[in-house]
């Protein structure tokens, strides 16, 4: 059951994640992968939120491990900064890593006070 | 080195490629079956690591680390053989987009991170914060190394028996070994 509540996030987290990133790469020229930090500060807001929720094992699966997990990457941040780096561009390399852990640590932590507010 | 068309910054869609841009519009349905199913083997492989080595709130979270990081190490020799190989079209949304970004997580990782923090290990927190997103980029790093070796030579391989010997020959013309 587990199993396929894993399967059933990710089926639908990954194409998200996808569809996401084309959506907001859309919308700018610049080389910056804005689409996948995107996705990554989201699952994590929602992850965040999730861990402090009074949910059990079958939701945790579901949204958090399959849904969450499939939605952010740490493949493509990863490949996308060493990229940015080999293209010369060592200052947004750095500043894409550098933003996508505070801005998803903060995210996860304001998903985390905000369950935490809401369900006492 | 020039080339026509930008270099990829982005392994799952980069919109200044001109086939990642097509593609979604030629084929959906496909398009995103396939991401949606290595999605789904992805996040069963990542969940399997998970559950065979867990870690307590104050822990280092190795299955995650290693996941995150060998995951990179792919990623890293998937897109190198995508951009200089020969591949199949559903090679790249299929194990980049699909496979290999279901198998990764950032949102276990930050709160993997914020967790240990809360719980009062603050230098775990940040060893294992600081040794995932170094870790990762050199994991992509030695892949894409790798990569290129094996992409150079299947597409050399195919390369002379796709185009035959004109190009050879001119190129061997001015002094090469006879």
């Amino acid at each position: 059951m587990t199993v396929l509540l894993i399967a059933l996030g990710a089926a639908v987290g990954a194409p998200l994640r996808y569809l996401t990133d084309r959506a907001v790469q859309s919308r700018h020229a610049s080389p910056f992968p804005w689409g996948t930090l995107t996705v990554n500060v989201v699952g994590s807001l929602v992850l965040g939120a999730l861990v402090a929720a009074p949910v059990g094992p079958a939701v945790s699966a579901l949204l958090g491990t399959g849904f969450c997990g499939a939605l952010t990457t740490y493949s493509t941040f990863g490949y996308e900064t060493l990229r940015l780096a080999r293209d010369g561009s060592r200052l947004l390399a750095l500043v894409n890593a550098l933003t996508s852990v505070a801005a998803g640590l903060g995210a996860a932590t304001l998903g985390y006070a905000a369950t935490r507010a809401l369900v006492g | 080195m020039t080339e026509p068309t930008p270099r990829r910054v982005d392994p799952d869609v980069d919109l200044r490629v001109p086939a990642d841009r097509g593609e979604l519009r030629a084929h959906p349905a496909v398009v995103l079956g396939v991401i949606a199913a290595g999605g789904v083997l992805g996040a069963l492989a990542r969940a399997g690591v998970q559950a065979a080595f867990p870690h307590p709130p104050t822990g280092f979270g190795w299955a995650t680390f290693g996941v995150n990081v060998s995951g990179c190490l792919l990623i890293g020799a998937l897109m190198a053989v995508v951009t200089t190989g020969r591949v199949p079209p559903l090679t790249r949304p299929f194990l980049g987009v699909g496979v290999l970004g279901g198998y990764t997580t950032f949102s276990t990782y930050v709160v993997d991170v914020r967790q240990a923090a809360a719980a009062g290990a603050a230098g775990t927190a940040l060893a294992y914060l600081a040794a995932t997103l170094l870790g990762a980029v050199a994991a992509v790093w030695v892949g894409d190394a790798a990569g290129r070796l094996l992409g150079r030579a299947t597409g050399a391989r195919e390369g002379e028996t796709a185009t035959g010997r004109p190009g050879a020959d001119g190129a061997r013309a001015d002094g090469g070994p006879s």
